[in-house]
Protein backbone atom coordinates (compact mmCIF):
# COMPACT_ATOMS: atom_id res chain seq x y z
CA UNK A 1 0.00 0.00 0.00
CA UNK A 2 0.85 3.33 0.13
CA UNK A 3 3.14 4.75 2.47
CA UNK A 4 1.25 7.37 4.66
CA UNK A 5 3.59 9.90 3.67
CA UNK A 6 2.98 10.38 0.49
CA UNK A 7 -1.19 9.78 1.03
CA UNK A 8 -2.55 12.69 -0.90
CA UNK A 9 -5.12 12.82 1.12
CA UNK A 10 -2.69 14.29 3.93
CA UNK A 11 -0.73 16.13 1.42
CA UNK A 12 -3.48 18.08 0.51
CA UNK A 13 -4.41 19.02 4.31
CA UNK A 14 -1.09 20.25 5.42
CA UNK A 15 -0.27 22.04 2.37
CA UNK A 16 -3.51 24.61 2.30
CA UNK A 17 -2.41 26.28 5.71
CA UNK A 18 -6.82 27.86 5.80
CA UNK A 19 -7.44 24.02 6.78
CA UNK A 20 -5.24 24.28 10.06
CA UNK A 21 -7.74 23.62 12.38
CA UNK A 22 -6.51 25.38 15.22
CA UNK A 23 -8.56 22.72 17.26
CA UNK A 24 -6.90 19.88 18.10
CA UNK A 25 -9.67 17.54 18.02
CA UNK A 26 -10.82 18.44 14.71
CA UNK A 27 -7.22 18.49 13.19
CA UNK A 28 -7.36 14.50 14.85
CA UNK A 29 -10.22 13.75 13.23
CA UNK A 30 -9.51 15.50 9.79
CA UNK A 31 -6.52 13.21 10.38
CA UNK A 32 -8.68 10.10 10.74
CA UNK A 33 -10.22 10.68 7.93
CA UNK A 34 -7.93 11.22 5.79
CA UNK A 35 -6.06 7.71 7.10
CA UNK A 36 -9.31 6.45 6.16
CA UNK A 37 -9.53 7.82 2.79
CA UNK A 38 -6.17 6.06 1.92
CA UNK A 39 -7.31 2.37 1.80
CA UNK A 40 -9.82 3.72 -0.30
CA UNK A 41 -7.20 4.92 -2.76
CA UNK A 42 -6.40 1.57 -4.78
CA UNK A 43 -10.44 0.61 -5.13
CA UNK A 44 -11.28 3.65 -6.28
CA UNK A 45 -8.20 3.15 -9.24
CA UNK A 46 -9.58 -0.13 -9.96
CA UNK A 47 -13.15 1.31 -9.86
CA UNK A 48 -12.37 3.29 -12.69
CA UNK A 49 -10.29 0.99 -14.84
CA UNK A 50 -13.10 -1.38 -14.47
CA UNK A 51 -15.59 0.97 -15.67
CA UNK A 52 -13.71 2.02 -18.70
CA UNK A 53 -12.83 -1.48 -19.69
CA UNK A 54 -16.53 -1.90 -19.28
CA UNK A 55 -17.32 1.08 -21.59
CA UNK A 56 -15.00 0.07 -24.06
CA UNK A 57 -15.37 -3.53 -24.08
CA UNK A 58 -19.40 -3.23 -25.16
CA UNK A 59 -18.17 -0.81 -27.55
CA UNK A 60 -15.62 -3.39 -29.28
CA UNK A 61 -18.26 -5.93 -28.79
CA UNK A 62 -21.52 -4.38 -29.04
CA UNK A 63 -23.86 -6.49 -27.83
CA UNK A 64 -27.15 -5.62 -27.78
CA UNK A 65 -28.28 -2.86 -25.75
CA UNK A 66 -31.09 -4.86 -23.02
CA UNK A 67 -27.79 -7.45 -22.42
CA UNK A 68 -26.18 -4.92 -20.25
CA UNK A 69 -25.79 -1.11 -21.35
CA UNK A 70 -22.63 0.78 -21.22
CA UNK A 71 -21.91 3.12 -18.30
CA UNK A 72 -22.27 6.01 -20.89
CA UNK A 73 -26.04 4.80 -21.99
CA UNK A 74 -26.95 4.53 -18.40
CA UNK A 75 -25.84 7.81 -17.55
CA UNK A 76 -27.55 9.61 -20.72
CA UNK A 77 -30.59 7.64 -19.78
CA UNK A 78 -30.82 9.79 -16.45
CA UNK A 79 -31.84 12.83 -18.26
CA UNK A 80 -34.46 10.92 -20.34
CA UNK A 81 -38.40 11.69 -19.02
CA UNK A 82 -39.80 9.01 -16.17
CA UNK A 83 -42.55 6.88 -18.32
CA UNK A 84 -45.90 7.90 -16.43
CA UNK A 85 -44.94 10.43 -13.72
CA UNK A 86 -43.90 14.27 -14.07
CA UNK A 87 -39.74 13.42 -14.01
CA UNK A 88 -36.83 12.73 -15.24
CA UNK A 89 -35.66 9.59 -14.77
CA UNK A 90 -32.53 11.44 -12.71
CA UNK A 91 -35.15 12.90 -10.32
CA UNK A 92 -37.36 9.57 -9.89
CA UNK A 93 -34.04 7.52 -8.67
CA UNK A 94 -32.58 10.76 -6.80
CA UNK A 95 -36.44 10.24 -4.98
CA UNK A 96 -36.27 6.27 -4.76
CA UNK A 97 -32.79 6.99 -3.40
CA UNK A 98 -34.18 9.15 -0.67
CA UNK A 99 -37.05 6.58 0.31
CA UNK A 100 -34.95 3.64 0.55
CA UNK A 101 -31.82 4.86 1.92
CA UNK A 102 -34.33 6.74 4.78
CA UNK A 103 -35.25 3.17 5.13
CA UNK A 104 -32.01 1.76 5.15
CA UNK A 105 -30.68 4.18 7.80
CA UNK A 106 -33.79 4.28 10.13
CA UNK A 107 -33.57 0.44 10.24
CA UNK A 108 -29.65 0.03 10.43
CA UNK A 109 -29.92 2.14 13.51
CA UNK A 110 -32.70 0.71 15.01
CA UNK A 111 -31.25 -3.04 14.18
CA UNK A 112 -27.38 -1.85 15.78
CA UNK A 113 -28.86 -0.52 18.86
CA UNK A 114 -31.06 -3.62 19.47
CA UNK A 115 -28.31 -5.87 18.72
CA UNK A 116 -26.21 -3.88 20.87
CA UNK A 117 -28.75 -3.92 23.80
CA UNK A 118 -29.04 -7.45 23.55
CA UNK A 119 -25.38 -8.49 23.72
CA UNK A 120 -24.87 -5.65 26.82
CA UNK A 121 -28.31 -7.80 28.70
CA UNK A 122 -27.14 -11.58 27.68
CA UNK A 123 -23.45 -10.18 28.80
CA UNK A 124 -24.56 -8.60 31.99
CA UNK A 125 -27.03 -11.33 33.10
CA UNK A 126 -26.00 -14.61 31.70
CA UNK A 127 -29.43 -16.21 32.61
CA UNK A 128 -31.32 -14.06 29.73
CA UNK A 129 -28.68 -15.85 27.12
CA UNK A 130 -30.18 -19.05 27.23
CA UNK A 131 -33.17 -17.30 26.51
CA UNK A 132 -32.14 -14.59 23.82
CA UNK A 133 -29.49 -16.90 22.30
CA UNK A 134 -31.41 -19.23 21.10
CA UNK A 135 -34.52 -16.88 19.77
CA UNK A 136 -31.61 -15.15 18.13
CA UNK A 137 -30.13 -18.17 16.65
CA UNK A 138 -33.84 -19.52 15.14
CA UNK A 139 -34.73 -15.94 14.29
CA UNK A 140 -31.32 -16.21 11.87
CA UNK A 141 -31.72 -19.28 10.61
CA UNK A 142 -35.34 -18.10 9.31
CA UNK A 143 -34.79 -16.86 5.57
CA UNK A 144 -36.18 -13.22 6.51
CA UNK A 145 -36.38 -11.76 3.27
CA UNK A 146 -38.70 -14.49 2.36
CA UNK A 147 -40.62 -13.36 5.25
CA UNK A 148 -41.21 -9.56 3.57
CA UNK A 149 -44.69 -10.40 1.60
CA UNK A 150 -45.60 -12.01 5.45
CA UNK A 151 -44.51 -8.37 6.90
CA UNK A 152 -46.80 -6.73 4.06
CA UNK A 153 -49.98 -8.70 5.46
CA UNK A 154 -49.20 -7.35 8.88
CA UNK A 155 -47.85 -3.82 8.24
CA UNK A 156 -49.51 -2.65 5.19
CA UNK A 157 -48.77 -3.81 1.59
CA UNK A 158 -47.62 0.09 0.72
CA UNK A 159 -45.73 0.85 4.36
CA UNK A 160 -42.26 0.97 4.59
CA UNK A 161 -42.57 -0.39 7.57
CA UNK A 162 -42.37 -3.88 6.65
CA UNK A 163 -39.32 -3.48 4.59
CA UNK A 164 -37.83 -1.62 7.60
CA UNK A 165 -38.85 -4.56 9.53
CA UNK A 166 -36.90 -6.65 7.65
CA UNK A 167 -33.77 -4.79 7.61
CA UNK A 168 -34.01 -4.59 11.18
CA UNK A 169 -33.90 -8.32 11.70
CA UNK A 170 -31.27 -8.54 9.03
CA UNK A 171 -29.28 -6.12 10.73
CA UNK A 172 -29.64 -7.23 14.71
CA UNK A 173 -28.29 -10.78 14.52
CA UNK A 174 -24.73 -10.11 12.83
CA UNK A 175 -23.93 -7.04 15.21
CA UNK A 176 -25.29 -8.85 18.50
CA UNK A 177 -23.53 -12.09 17.59
CA UNK A 178 -20.30 -10.51 17.13
CA UNK A 179 -20.82 -7.68 19.81
CA UNK A 180 -21.60 -10.57 22.39
CA UNK A 181 -18.37 -12.70 21.01
CA UNK A 182 -16.46 -9.35 21.75
CA UNK A 183 -18.00 -8.11 25.30
CA UNK A 184 -17.18 -12.02 26.50
CA UNK A 185 -13.55 -12.02 24.68
CA UNK A 186 -11.58 -10.31 27.63
CA UNK A 187 -8.48 -11.21 28.77
CA UNK A 188 -9.91 -12.38 31.90
CA UNK A 189 -6.69 -11.11 33.87
CA UNK A 190 -7.96 -7.63 33.08
CA UNK A 191 -11.06 -8.89 34.83
CA UNK A 192 -9.81 -10.30 37.80
CA UNK A 193 -7.53 -6.67 37.91
CA UNK A 194 -10.65 -5.14 38.19
CA UNK A 195 -12.44 -7.05 40.42
CA UNK A 196 -9.21 -7.05 42.79
CA UNK A 197 -9.78 -3.02 42.61
CA UNK A 198 -13.19 -3.45 43.71
CA UNK A 199 -14.77 -2.83 40.56
CA UNK A 200 -18.49 -3.32 40.15
CA UNK A 201 -20.00 -5.57 37.05
CA UNK A 202 -21.13 -2.24 34.82
CA UNK A 203 -17.86 -0.36 35.56
CA UNK A 204 -16.21 -3.58 34.45
CA UNK A 205 -18.29 -3.81 31.19
CA UNK A 206 -17.94 -0.48 30.87
CA UNK A 207 -14.27 0.13 31.06
CA UNK A 208 -13.22 -3.35 30.02
CA UNK A 209 -15.58 -5.57 28.00
CA UNK A 210 -16.85 -2.37 25.65
CA UNK A 211 -13.81 -1.19 24.52
CA UNK A 212 -12.53 -4.93 23.39
CA UNK A 213 -15.48 -5.50 21.81
CA UNK A 214 -15.56 -2.52 19.36
CA UNK A 215 -13.23 -4.46 16.92
CA UNK A 216 -16.13 -6.93 16.95
CA UNK A 217 -18.87 -4.20 16.58
CA UNK A 218 -17.54 -2.74 13.91
CA UNK A 219 -16.36 -5.88 12.02
CA UNK A 220 -20.21 -6.27 12.39
CA UNK A 221 -21.06 -3.03 11.29
CA UNK A 222 -19.34 -3.03 7.97
CA UNK A 223 -20.99 -6.39 7.38
CA UNK A 224 -24.21 -4.84 7.82
CA UNK A 225 -24.10 -2.15 5.96
CA UNK A 226 -23.33 -3.72 2.75
CA UNK A 227 -25.98 -6.55 3.43
CA UNK A 228 -29.09 -3.53 4.60
CA UNK A 229 -28.91 -2.46 0.98
CA UNK A 230 -29.71 -6.26 -0.42
CA UNK A 231 -32.08 -6.64 2.17
CA UNK A 232 -34.40 -3.35 1.79
CA UNK A 233 -34.09 -3.68 -1.95
CA UNK A 234 -35.22 -6.93 -2.03
CA UNK A 235 -38.05 -6.26 0.77
CA UNK A 236 -39.23 -3.20 -1.82
CA UNK A 237 -39.70 -5.96 -4.77
CA UNK A 238 -42.51 -7.08 -2.63
CA UNK A 239 -44.21 -3.62 -1.53
CA UNK A 240 -43.65 -0.97 -0.31
CA UNK A 241 -43.74 2.63 -1.41
CA UNK A 242 -43.85 2.94 -4.95
CA UNK A 243 -41.29 5.48 -4.86
CA UNK A 244 -38.02 3.19 -4.09
CA UNK A 245 -35.16 1.40 -5.36
CA UNK A 246 -36.48 -2.19 -5.37
CA UNK A 247 -40.19 -0.84 -6.56
CA UNK A 248 -38.45 1.51 -9.61
CA UNK A 249 -36.24 -1.99 -10.66
CA UNK A 250 -39.31 -3.96 -10.90
CA UNK A 251 -40.62 -1.08 -12.78
CA UNK A 252 -38.28 -0.35 -15.65
CA UNK A 253 -37.53 -3.44 -15.81
CA UNK A 254 -41.12 -4.53 -17.01
CA UNK A 255 -41.01 -1.90 -19.42
CA UNK A 256 -37.80 -3.63 -20.65
CA UNK A 257 -35.92 -0.06 -19.81
CA UNK A 258 -33.03 -2.10 -18.82
CA UNK A 259 -30.57 0.90 -19.12
CA UNK A 260 -32.86 2.79 -16.21
CA UNK A 261 -33.03 -0.44 -13.93
CA UNK A 262 -29.39 -0.66 -13.95
CA UNK A 263 -29.20 3.32 -13.08
CA UNK A 264 -31.20 2.09 -9.86
CA UNK A 265 -29.09 -0.35 -9.46
CA UNK A 266 -26.04 1.71 -9.00
CA UNK A 267 -27.57 3.84 -6.94
CA UNK A 268 -28.15 1.19 -4.61
CA UNK A 269 -24.50 0.08 -4.63
CA UNK A 270 -23.49 3.80 -4.05
CA UNK A 271 -25.18 3.98 -1.19
CA UNK A 272 -23.92 0.74 -0.07
CA UNK A 273 -20.70 1.53 -0.37
CA UNK A 274 -21.27 5.27 1.86
CA UNK A 275 -22.65 2.95 4.41
CA UNK A 276 -19.41 0.80 4.40
CA UNK A 277 -17.33 4.18 4.05
CA UNK A 278 -18.75 5.87 7.17
CA UNK A 279 -18.80 2.81 9.18
CA UNK A 280 -14.83 2.52 8.62
CA UNK A 281 -14.16 6.07 9.52
CA UNK A 282 -16.19 5.65 12.46
CA UNK A 283 -14.03 2.57 13.40
CA UNK A 284 -11.23 4.61 12.83
CA UNK A 285 -11.93 7.25 15.18
CA UNK A 286 -13.90 5.26 17.86
CA UNK A 287 -10.28 2.77 17.97
CA UNK A 288 -7.31 5.85 17.16
CA UNK A 289 -5.11 3.05 19.19
CA UNK A 290 -5.72 0.28 16.42
CA UNK A 291 -4.05 2.33 14.00
CA UNK A 292 -1.48 4.68 15.71
CA UNK A 293 1.24 2.21 14.01
CA UNK A 294 0.15 4.53 11.21
CA UNK A 295 1.46 7.41 12.17
CA UNK A 296 4.65 6.87 14.21
CA UNK A 297 4.98 8.46 17.36
CA UNK B 1 -16.74 1.28 52.60
CA UNK B 2 -14.43 3.81 54.46
CA UNK B 3 -17.31 6.32 54.83
CA UNK B 4 -19.65 3.88 56.66
CA UNK B 5 -16.78 2.54 58.72
CA UNK B 6 -15.58 6.48 59.64
CA UNK B 7 -19.23 8.56 60.78
CA UNK B 8 -19.69 5.25 62.45
CA UNK B 9 -23.61 4.94 64.00
CA UNK B 10 -25.09 8.60 64.03
CA UNK B 11 -27.14 7.61 66.68
CA UNK B 12 -24.88 6.97 69.24
CA UNK B 13 -24.38 10.01 72.25
CA UNK B 14 -21.70 12.54 72.90
CA UNK B 15 -19.93 10.15 75.06
CA UNK B 16 -20.67 7.10 73.60
CA UNK B 17 -19.29 9.14 70.25
CA UNK B 18 -15.86 9.90 72.24
CA UNK B 19 -15.85 5.85 73.25
CA UNK B 20 -16.26 4.89 69.80
CA UNK B 21 -13.83 7.51 68.65
CA UNK B 22 -11.44 5.68 71.16
CA UNK B 23 -12.22 2.25 70.19
CA UNK B 24 -11.63 3.09 66.28
CA UNK B 25 -8.73 4.78 67.45
CA UNK B 26 -7.43 1.68 69.28
CA UNK B 27 -8.68 -0.85 66.48
CA UNK B 28 -6.83 1.92 64.09
CA UNK B 29 -3.66 1.74 66.06
CA UNK B 30 -3.64 -2.32 66.39
CA UNK B 31 -3.71 -2.51 62.81
CA UNK B 32 -1.19 -0.30 62.36
CA UNK B 33 1.72 -2.65 63.10
CA UNK B 34 -0.89 -5.52 60.83
CA UNK B 35 -0.51 -3.25 57.26
CA UNK B 36 1.30 -5.20 54.99
CA UNK B 37 0.76 -8.94 56.76
CA UNK B 38 -0.79 -11.49 55.19
CA UNK B 39 -1.96 -14.67 57.91
CA UNK B 40 -3.89 -17.82 56.21
CA UNK B 41 -4.81 -20.42 58.87
CA UNK B 42 -6.00 -23.79 57.89
CA UNK B 43 -7.36 -22.75 55.00
CA UNK B 44 -8.40 -25.35 51.87
CA UNK B 45 -10.18 -25.15 48.66
CA UNK B 46 -12.31 -27.54 46.76
CA UNK B 47 -13.12 -26.32 42.93
CA UNK B 48 -16.23 -28.47 41.76
CA UNK B 49 -16.83 -29.93 45.40
CA UNK B 50 -20.55 -31.44 44.44
CA UNK B 51 -18.72 -33.26 41.21
CA UNK B 52 -17.30 -35.73 40.02
CA UNK B 53 -14.25 -33.78 39.04
CA UNK B 54 -13.80 -32.04 42.25
CA UNK B 55 -10.31 -30.97 42.40
CA UNK B 56 -8.77 -30.01 46.01
CA UNK B 57 -6.34 -27.47 45.07
CA UNK B 58 -5.13 -27.01 48.89
CA UNK B 59 -5.05 -28.30 51.52
CA UNK B 60 -4.37 -26.92 55.21
CA UNK B 61 -2.13 -23.42 54.30
CA UNK B 62 -0.54 -21.89 57.50
CA UNK B 63 1.52 -18.64 56.37
CA UNK B 64 2.25 -15.99 58.11
CA UNK B 65 3.91 -12.89 55.92
CA UNK B 66 4.84 -9.97 58.03
CA UNK B 67 4.73 -6.61 56.75
CA UNK B 68 7.89 -5.37 54.39
CA UNK B 69 8.64 -8.57 53.90
CA UNK B 70 8.99 -10.29 49.94
CA UNK B 71 7.54 -13.94 50.02
CA UNK B 72 8.21 -16.24 46.89
CA UNK B 73 5.58 -19.23 46.39
CA UNK B 74 7.88 -22.01 44.24
CA UNK B 75 6.27 -25.39 43.26
CA UNK B 76 5.24 -27.52 40.09
CA UNK B 77 2.52 -26.25 38.04
CA UNK B 78 -1.00 -26.94 39.23
CA UNK B 79 0.31 -27.19 42.96
CA UNK B 80 -1.95 -24.44 43.52
CA UNK B 81 0.02 -21.10 44.05
CA UNK B 82 -2.30 -19.19 41.36
CA UNK B 83 -5.03 -20.22 43.75
CA UNK B 84 -3.36 -19.58 47.08
CA UNK B 85 -2.72 -16.02 45.55
CA UNK B 86 -6.12 -15.17 44.57
CA UNK B 87 -7.27 -16.09 47.74
CA UNK B 88 -5.17 -13.68 49.44
CA UNK B 89 -7.02 -11.32 46.73
CA UNK B 90 -10.74 -12.28 48.23
CA UNK B 91 -10.97 -12.66 44.65
CA UNK B 92 -12.16 -16.47 45.13
CA UNK B 93 -13.12 -17.76 49.40
CA UNK B 94 -11.36 -20.36 50.61
CA UNK B 95 -13.31 -23.87 51.67
CA UNK B 96 -12.15 -23.83 55.21
CA UNK B 97 -10.63 -21.52 57.10
CA UNK B 98 -9.41 -17.72 56.52
CA UNK B 99 -7.02 -15.60 55.36
CA UNK B 100 -6.19 -11.78 56.58
CA UNK B 101 -5.02 -9.44 54.79
CA UNK B 102 -3.99 -6.05 57.05
CA UNK B 103 -5.48 -7.68 60.35
CA UNK B 104 -8.93 -8.07 57.95
CA UNK B 105 -10.73 -10.64 55.40
CA UNK B 106 -9.01 -10.73 52.32
CA UNK B 107 -12.59 -9.64 50.80
CA UNK B 108 -12.67 -6.52 52.72
CA UNK B 109 -9.28 -6.05 51.94
CA UNK B 110 -10.36 -6.32 48.08
CA UNK B 111 -13.20 -4.17 48.88
CA UNK B 112 -10.55 -1.45 50.41
CA UNK B 113 -8.49 -1.98 47.72
CA UNK B 114 -5.80 -2.32 49.97
CA UNK B 115 -3.58 -4.47 47.54
CA UNK B 116 -1.98 -4.31 44.07
CA UNK B 117 -2.43 -7.27 41.48
CA UNK B 118 0.18 -8.04 38.26
CA UNK B 119 0.05 -11.11 36.24
CA UNK B 120 2.56 -12.87 33.69
CA UNK B 121 0.76 -11.38 31.10
CA UNK B 122 1.03 -7.65 31.64
CA UNK B 123 -2.91 -7.47 30.65
CA UNK B 124 -2.69 -3.63 29.80
CA UNK B 125 -5.68 -1.77 28.39
CA UNK B 126 -4.57 -1.63 24.82
CA UNK B 127 -7.32 1.28 24.25
CA UNK B 128 -5.47 3.35 26.84
CA UNK B 129 -1.81 5.37 26.59
CA UNK B 130 0.79 4.17 29.01
CA UNK B 131 -0.13 6.97 31.38
CA UNK B 132 -3.93 6.76 31.11
CA UNK B 133 -3.39 2.91 32.05
CA UNK B 134 -1.31 3.78 35.11
CA UNK B 135 -3.58 6.12 36.14
CA UNK B 136 -7.17 3.40 36.35
CA UNK B 137 -6.58 2.18 39.28
CA UNK B 138 -6.67 6.15 40.85
CA UNK B 139 -9.56 7.09 38.34
CA UNK B 140 -11.52 4.29 39.86
CA UNK B 141 -10.75 5.15 43.42
CA UNK B 142 -11.83 9.30 42.54
CA UNK B 143 -8.72 10.63 41.95
CA UNK B 144 -8.78 14.29 40.80
CA UNK B 145 -7.05 14.73 37.49
CA UNK B 146 -4.17 16.98 38.60
CA UNK B 147 -3.56 14.10 41.28
CA UNK B 148 -3.73 11.53 38.79
CA UNK B 149 -1.86 12.86 36.46
CA UNK B 150 1.16 13.83 38.88
CA UNK B 151 1.24 10.34 40.56
CA UNK B 152 1.71 8.56 37.21
CA UNK B 153 4.36 10.98 36.11
CA UNK B 154 5.82 9.93 39.63
CA UNK B 155 5.08 5.68 38.92
CA UNK B 156 6.80 6.43 35.50
CA UNK B 157 10.15 7.69 36.73
CA UNK B 158 10.45 4.50 39.13
CA UNK B 159 10.04 2.38 36.54
CA UNK B 160 11.85 4.26 34.44
CA UNK B 161 9.98 5.18 31.35
CA UNK B 162 8.65 8.42 31.49
CA UNK B 163 9.17 9.27 27.73
CA UNK B 164 6.46 6.57 26.86
CA UNK B 165 3.68 8.47 28.95
CA UNK B 166 1.84 8.83 25.92
CA UNK B 167 2.54 5.48 23.75
CA UNK B 168 0.21 2.74 23.48
CA UNK B 169 1.07 -0.36 25.09
CA UNK B 170 1.20 -2.21 21.57
CA UNK B 171 4.01 0.43 20.60
CA UNK B 172 6.21 -1.29 23.91
CA UNK B 173 8.20 -4.26 24.56
CA UNK B 174 6.90 -7.15 26.70
CA UNK B 175 9.48 -5.78 29.24
CA UNK B 176 8.39 -2.17 28.98
CA UNK B 177 4.98 -3.28 29.02
CA UNK B 178 5.21 -5.27 32.40
CA UNK B 179 7.15 -2.75 34.02
CA UNK B 180 3.78 -0.50 33.39
CA UNK B 181 2.11 -3.19 34.74
CA UNK B 182 4.02 -2.82 37.81
CA UNK B 183 3.65 0.58 37.84
CA UNK B 184 -0.16 0.72 38.01
CA UNK B 185 -0.01 -2.14 40.32
CA UNK B 186 1.88 0.53 42.22
CA UNK B 187 0.09 3.76 41.51
CA UNK B 188 -1.94 3.67 44.45
CA UNK B 189 0.89 3.11 46.78
CA UNK B 190 -0.96 -0.14 47.90
CA UNK B 191 0.61 -2.05 51.26
CA UNK B 192 1.02 -4.85 49.40
CA UNK B 193 2.07 -6.08 46.14
CA UNK B 194 0.62 -9.67 44.58
CA UNK B 195 2.14 -11.19 41.48
CA UNK B 196 1.86 -14.29 39.80
CA UNK B 197 4.86 -14.84 37.29
CA UNK B 198 5.05 -11.56 36.72
CA UNK B 199 8.35 -11.94 34.51
CA UNK B 200 7.38 -15.84 33.31
CA UNK B 201 7.27 -14.58 29.71
CA UNK B 202 10.62 -12.75 29.59
CA UNK B 203 13.70 -13.59 27.80
CA UNK B 204 16.55 -14.23 30.48
CA UNK B 205 18.44 -10.88 30.00
CA UNK B 206 15.18 -9.00 31.00
CA UNK B 207 14.37 -11.16 33.75
CA UNK B 208 17.27 -10.27 35.59
CA UNK B 209 17.22 -6.16 34.55
CA UNK B 210 13.46 -6.80 36.47
CA UNK B 211 14.34 -8.13 38.89
CA UNK B 212 17.02 -5.40 40.06
CA UNK B 213 14.23 -3.12 38.92
CA UNK B 214 11.48 -4.54 41.35
CA UNK B 215 14.18 -5.12 44.34
CA UNK B 216 15.16 -1.45 44.16
CA UNK B 217 11.29 -0.32 43.86
CA UNK B 218 10.59 -2.65 47.04
CA UNK B 219 12.98 -1.24 48.73
CA UNK B 220 11.84 2.59 48.02
CA UNK B 221 8.15 1.55 48.83
CA UNK B 222 8.59 -0.50 51.87
CA UNK B 223 5.52 -2.81 50.05
CA UNK B 224 5.03 -6.39 51.10
CA UNK B 225 5.44 -8.37 48.38
CA UNK B 226 3.94 -12.11 47.37
CA UNK B 227 5.37 -13.06 43.90
CA UNK B 228 5.04 -16.43 42.32
CA UNK B 229 8.07 -18.11 40.43
CA UNK B 230 8.59 -20.97 38.38
CA UNK B 231 12.67 -20.22 38.89
CA UNK B 232 14.84 -21.49 41.62
CA UNK B 233 17.22 -18.69 41.08
CA UNK B 234 14.62 -15.71 40.59
CA UNK B 235 12.98 -17.30 44.06
CA UNK B 236 16.36 -16.99 45.85
CA UNK B 237 17.76 -13.54 44.54
CA UNK B 238 14.63 -11.73 45.14
CA UNK B 239 12.70 -12.95 48.37
CA UNK B 240 13.21 -12.64 51.98
CA UNK B 241 10.76 -15.94 52.29
CA UNK B 242 10.55 -18.97 49.91
CA UNK B 243 7.83 -20.84 50.31
CA UNK B 244 8.09 -24.43 48.58
CA UNK B 245 4.31 -25.89 47.84
CA UNK B 246 3.68 -29.58 46.71
CA UNK B 247 1.16 -30.72 44.49
CA UNK B 248 -2.14 -32.67 44.79
CA UNK B 249 -3.21 -30.86 47.05
CA UNK B 250 -1.41 -28.45 47.14
CA UNK B 251 0.64 -27.33 50.96
CA UNK B 252 3.74 -25.54 51.73
CA UNK B 253 6.10 -28.06 52.56
CA UNK B 254 9.18 -26.23 53.41
CA UNK B 255 9.64 -22.45 54.45
CA UNK B 256 13.04 -21.15 53.64
CA UNK B 257 14.60 -17.95 55.21
CA UNK B 258 16.49 -16.38 52.80
CA UNK B 259 19.69 -13.84 53.94
CA UNK B 260 21.78 -12.37 51.23
CA UNK B 261 21.79 -8.92 52.89
CA UNK B 262 21.52 -6.37 50.00
CA UNK B 263 21.28 -7.80 46.56
CA UNK B 264 23.59 -6.88 43.68
CA UNK B 265 24.39 -8.03 40.17
CA UNK B 266 26.88 -10.11 42.06
CA UNK B 267 24.90 -11.57 43.92
CA UNK B 268 24.24 -13.94 42.03
CA UNK B 269 27.59 -14.92 41.57
CA UNK B 270 27.94 -15.50 45.68
CA UNK B 271 28.61 -19.06 47.47
CA UNK B 272 25.71 -18.09 49.63
CA UNK B 273 23.60 -17.34 46.52
CA UNK B 274 24.37 -21.13 45.65
CA UNK B 275 23.53 -22.78 48.80
CA UNK B 276 20.18 -21.01 48.89
CA UNK B 277 19.64 -22.28 45.38
CA UNK B 278 20.16 -26.00 46.36
CA UNK B 279 18.68 -25.51 49.70
CA UNK B 280 15.55 -24.88 47.72
CA UNK B 281 15.70 -27.60 44.80
CA UNK B 282 16.04 -29.79 47.37
CA UNK B 283 12.91 -28.98 49.10
CA UNK B 284 11.20 -29.64 45.98
CA UNK B 285 13.19 -32.57 45.16
CA UNK B 286 12.40 -34.39 48.43
CA UNK B 287 8.88 -33.94 47.98
CA UNK B 288 9.06 -35.33 44.32
CA UNK B 289 10.03 -38.35 46.15
CA UNK B 290 7.61 -39.19 48.45
N1 LIG C 1 -11.68 -22.12 38.73
C1 LIG C 1 -11.23 -23.38 38.82
N2 LIG C 1 -12.10 -24.43 38.70
C2 LIG C 1 -11.66 -25.71 38.81
N3 LIG C 1 -10.38 -26.05 39.04
C3 LIG C 1 -9.48 -25.07 39.17
C4 LIG C 1 -9.85 -23.68 39.06
N4 LIG C 1 -8.74 -22.92 39.22
C5 LIG C 1 -7.72 -23.80 39.42
N5 LIG C 1 -8.14 -25.08 39.39
C6 LIG C 1 -7.32 -26.29 39.61
O1 LIG C 1 -6.62 -26.12 40.80
C7 LIG C 1 -5.29 -26.60 40.68
C8 LIG C 1 -4.31 -25.51 41.03
O2 LIG C 1 -4.33 -24.53 40.01
P1 LIG C 1 -3.43 -23.23 40.06
O3 LIG C 1 -3.61 -22.55 41.35
O4 LIG C 1 -3.71 -22.42 38.84
O5 LIG C 1 -1.96 -23.83 39.97
P2 LIG C 1 -0.56 -23.12 39.73
O6 LIG C 1 -0.80 -21.66 39.68
O7 LIG C 1 0.30 -23.55 40.84
O8 LIG C 1 -0.03 -23.64 38.43
C9 LIG C 1 -5.16 -27.12 39.26
O9 LIG C 1 -5.32 -28.53 39.30
C10 LIG C 1 -6.28 -26.46 38.54
O10 LIG C 1 -6.73 -27.28 37.49
MG1 LIG D 1 -0.51 -20.25 38.06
Amino acid sequence: MTSPDMNPADVSIMQTPGQQSPNGFKSAAAKAVSKAASPWLLPLIFGVGGLLIWEFGLWATNPERFLLPRPSEIISVLSEDDRGVDNTIFESIFEASRTTGFIILSSLVVGVILGVAAALITTRFRATNEVITPLAVAMNATPIVALAPIFNNWLGLTSPRSNQAVVVLIVFFPVFINTARGLNTVDPNQIELMQSLASKPWTIIRRVRIPSALPFFFTALKLVSSLCVVAAIVAEYFGGSQSSLGSKIITYAGFTQYDAAWAAVLAGSIIGIVLYALASVAERLAMPWAHRSWNSP
Amino acid sequence: MTAERATDNPQVSEEGLQDSMDTLQDSMESRQHLLGSVAAQGVSKVFLPNSTSKVTALEDINLHISPGSFTTLIGPSGCGKSTLLRLVAGLIHPTQGVVQVNGKPADQARKDRDYGMAFQTASLFDWRTVRKNIELPLELMGWRRGARQQRAAEMLELVQLPEFADSYPSELSGGMQQRVAIARALAFKPTLLLMDEPFGALDEMTREHMQAELLHIWEETNTTIIFITHSIPEAVFLSTNVCVMTPRPGRISTQIEIDLGKRTDDTREREDFFASIVKVREALRSQEST
